[in-house]
């Protein structure tokens, strides 16, 4: 039965205290903390970095359909979803942006499973981020956290969805108009029952019918209602995200089913729920034992406190900067779309020399037309490097490491180094690289690779 | 192939003080260096048949009206050169190629730069259209993962690359016009702010205005000139390109500039050099940085690698050691001005050797060197001069 067959989600490596909140703000703070993004992340390289722990080494000639759901899209017009394939080397694959709803996580599985089952595409990848706009001072600033998660929907799948059921309501709460700097909300109260428990009570009924399963796990407001929902179900709600991470819109739902089946176990059934403007619900039966390469109770554990909150308000773009803006072409960036965003090189035929960019003739050999591409590792150790202070990134703090690296399976490159202690980085480190926005030159988003340390923790024997 | 060895003089040089020209513009500066040139060699602007000017800022100048302009010296082939930071000794170069053809008798090759008219601090980023995933990095940057490599690989330290900047601030103060004319001491170097690690304010040549000009002509002319007693004649010239991407590059090691080993060894074939240490007397090297300076000491074959740190703490670059290297301050303490650097090489070095290198005159030079290095270690152009009883 069609289902979900491989997961990954991607939670940020900052964290802010909420306690820093409301000392800044004079107000009561929540417990915990909440992730936030950094300066050079958005939805969509939130969504590569949950898509590429999803997909791992697996093939992915079979993924004909690529969707991307979130309420905070890096364009108004022109969407993530190509962006998302290209890097995944998908230039084939049908591609749709979902937005505009919380339940946009939810709808593009929905459309993931239809497009499955239709025989449309053989297996799609459904891809959810978010890191939506809290106004400072509000709950929803210390509430709200950024996050990514993206599931594989195939035929024949270790988690099948055995059922589900949908429900629309017209219904004012949270909004956010086109240039609204902030989401709103009205009145909290008529939210919790007449916007999210009515309308996810229903469709989890209804897509139960006489089942019943062991664990609620997806989207609520907060943690206060989804216990409400708990009640009214009878069913357990397992709650991993708003301690350690927020709410996270769009994202929040898949995120929170990534979590749960990390440490599901086979003949586990889930209930997982999704809303605005009316629920979704899924039932999840788990038929065989799946692993995802980084765990999201992991990625939570694995955090990095925001210093200050001076430095949240800068990497959010909410205090003014007038950063000049670098040089860019929209004609370059095209033509390299398929070098660039995929990590495509080339290997000398002649003496084997693995290069990038693209060379005609070899940087070694200095033979010409004998390269045949060739996919580039994704992980390296740091042969030289230097750390900047005169040219920072845009709205990244100086010194700015800069490092030449040797990848692993050949191919050198020089990179931006991000979250990273600039005093610790050295000669012989190991890094992964990390999708990022560069810069907004030419007044495009000008994605491109960087530099990390490797999240990853070695392989345990 | 004749080459040019003792084929070239130089009949007259000029520089204009490389400092903050706020009070200037180029055209200013490329009309106080080429009048002094001019004056020193004894002609006329009329008795010019060709230019070529060193210039690598497009807002400096573009095309040879740059220079034809503010002098007024048109109906002759002017040639704007840009090679990097080398710009200035490959319009050198061209000139004397020229000159040793038989093409022209008497020839200018000139330098300016006007940086501080771009508006804002530090080096302007040239590249138009810019690439938007490869940006260059800044250029201490570029030259500080030389001096990271440098210090894993031979155990050089912060404290080796002051040496060179308290060594050409002390040579630059005694410089009439030298940007920084101003003595620093290793705790002023060793402890600046950090510009890109390890290199810190002292190990990065600053942002300068200024131009420089040389006479060329063929030596049995110059014995007609003024300088008949003390012209300079051009031993060698060899320039080497090598790739402006060492970071893209796999295999390249950082620690030193093939393009100057190339450069060099070019240099010295044509001109019977076959023991540089011993057959120099002295060096205008490119220190944009402290590490260049160290690298390049190596790089021209004055020591062996790894030895670049050894070779300035044992004093073997100081005025009055064996083979001075940069008496005049070099970039790091006279200035930079991009396209002007190569031709003020050339005057210093000429200078030295005629024995009029005011303040900071080394001891009775035969043959002296100029290096010139552009980009990330991309262009280098290496230029032998000697005097005339060389001959």
């Amino acid at each position: 039965m069609t289902g979900i067959s491989a997961w990954g989600a991607y939670i940020p490596a900052l964290r802010l205290e909420r306690s820093l909140l409301g000392k800044a703000w004079g107000t009561p703070a929540l417990p915990g903390a909440r992730t936030v993004r950094a300066g050079d992340e958005d939805s969509l390289t939130m969504g590569v970095e949950a898509a590429l722990t999803c997909l791992g080494d697996r093939a992915r000639d079979d993924i004909d359909a690529v969707f991307f759901a979130t309420t905070t899209p890096p364009y108004a017009e022109k969407h993530a979803a190509a962006t998302i394939a290209a890097v995944l080397g998908l230039r084939d694959a049908m591609t749709s942006d979902v937005t505009g709803s919380l339940r946009a996580g939810a709808a593009a599985l929905r459309g993931a499973l239809d497009a499955v089952d239709a025989g449309t595409a053989r297996t799609a990848l459904v891809v959810a981020a978010d890191n939506r706009p809290a106004e400072p001072a509000t709950a929803m600033e210390q509430l709200f956290g950024d996050g990514a998660a993206a599931v594989l929907v195939t035929k024949e799948a270790a988690v099948e969805i055995v059922s589900r059921a949908s429900n629309a309501e017209d219904f004012t709460g949270p909004w956010r108009r086109p240039g609204d700097s902030y989401v709103k909300t009205f009145d909290p109260k008529l939210e919790t029952e007449y916007g999210y428990i009515r309308p996810v009570g229903a469709a989890a009924k209804k897509a139960l019918g006489e089942r019943t399963a062991g664990a609620i796990v997806g989207y609520a407001p907060d943690p206060r209602t989804l216990a409400q929902l708990s009640k009214k179900l009878g069913i357990e709600a397992r709650d991993a995200l708003f301690k350690t991470a927020g709410n996270l819109g769009a994202a929040h739902a898949l995120v929170a089913l990534a979590a749960a089946l990390d440490d599901a176990s086979v003949g586990d059934r889930l209930l997982l729920v999704a809303q605005g403007e009316g629920a979704d619900a899924f039932v999840l039966e788990v038929r065989a034992s799946v692993t995802s390469a980084l765990p999201v109770r992991d990625q939570l554990a694995a955090g990095a406190p925001v210093p200050t909150y001076e430095s949240y308000l800068r990497s959010r773009r909410l205090l003014p900067s007038d950063a000049a803006e670098p040089k860019s072409s929209t004609i370059t960036y095209w033509r390299d779309r398929a070098q660039a965003l995929p990590l495509i090189g080339v290997r000398c035929g002649n003496c084997g020399t693995v290069q990038f960019p693209a060379n005609r003739a070899c940087y070694e050999c200095s033979v010409f037309d004998q390269m045949a591409p060739v996919s580039l590792q994704r992980t390296g150790t740091i042969f030289t490097f230097t750390l900047d202070h005169l040219l920072g990134g845009e709205y990244l703090e100086t010194p700015l490491p800069r490092v030449v690296v040797d990848l692993d399976g050949g191919g050198r490159i020089f990179l931006e180094m991000t979250e990273v202690d600039p005093s610790s980085v050295a000669i012989g480190d190991r890094i992964e690289m990390t999708f990022r926005l560069l810069h907004d030159g030419a007044g495009f988003h000008n994605y491109y690779w960087k530099a990390r340390p490797p999240r990853r923790a070695p392989v345990r024997v | 192939m004749p080459g040019i060895k003792d084929r070239v003089a130089i009949a007259g040089v000029g520089a204009t003080r490389f400092t903050e020209h706020y009070e200037k513009d180029h055209e200013d500066l490329i009309c106080e260096a080429v009048d002094e040139a001019l004056g020193d060699a004894g002609v006329a602007r009329g008795d010019i048949q060709a230019i070529w000017a060193g210039i690598y800022y497009q807002f400096t100048g573009l095309g040879g009206p740059a220079v034809a302009d503010p002098l007024k010296m048109y109906g002759i082939p002017v040639t704007r050169v840009e090679n990097y930071c080398a710009s200035g000794m490959d319009a050198f170069r061209n000139a004397c190629f020229a000159v040793a053809a038989g093409v022209y008798d008497i020839v200018l090759a000139c330098g300016v730069e006007k940086i501080t008219d771009q508006g804002s601090r530090g080096l302007p980023n040239v590249r138009e259209g810019a690439h938007p995933f490869l940006p260059p990095a800044s250029a201490p940057a570029m030259f500080a993962m030389s001096a990271t490599r440098c210090f894993d690989v031979h155990g050089w330290t912060k404290e080796d690359l002051a040496r060179v900047a308290v060594k050409n601030h002390a040579n630059g103060a005694k410089h009439p016009k030298a940007h920084f004319r101003r003595a620093i001491t290793m705790e002023d170097a060793v402890n600046a702010p950090e510009i890109a690690s390890p290199l810190g304010r002292f190990d990065c040549c600053a942002v300068s205005d200024g131009a420089a000009a040389v006479v060329i002509t063929r030596p049995e002319i110059a014995r007609t000139m003024k300088h008949k007693d003390d012209f300079v004649v051009v031993k060698a010239n060899g320039l080497s390109v090598e790739t402006a991407n060492p970071m893209y590059k796999p295999g390249f090691e950082y620690l030193g500039f093939p393009a100057t080993q190339t450069a060099s060894r070019a240099a010295y074939d044509e001109a019977g050099i076959t023991d540089p240490f011993e057959q120099i007397d002295l060096a205008e090297v490119h220190d944009c940085f402290t590490i260049t300076e160290l690298l390049n000491y190596e790089d021209l074959g004055f020591c062996k690698k790894g030895e670049g740190a050894a070779f300035v703490r044992d004093g073997l670059s100081a005025p009055d050691g064996p083979l001075p290297v940069n008496p005049s301050g070099g970039l790091k303490s006279f200035g930079h001005p991009i396209g002007a650097t190569g031709c003020r090489m050339i005057t210093e070095v000429a200078r030295q050797l005629q024995g009029r290198a005011e303040g900071v005159q080394v001891k009775d030079p035969k043959i002296g060197l100029a290096h010139n290095l552009g980009g990330p270690g991309a262009v280098s152009s290496v230029t032998i001069l000697g005097r005339n009883d060389t001959l």
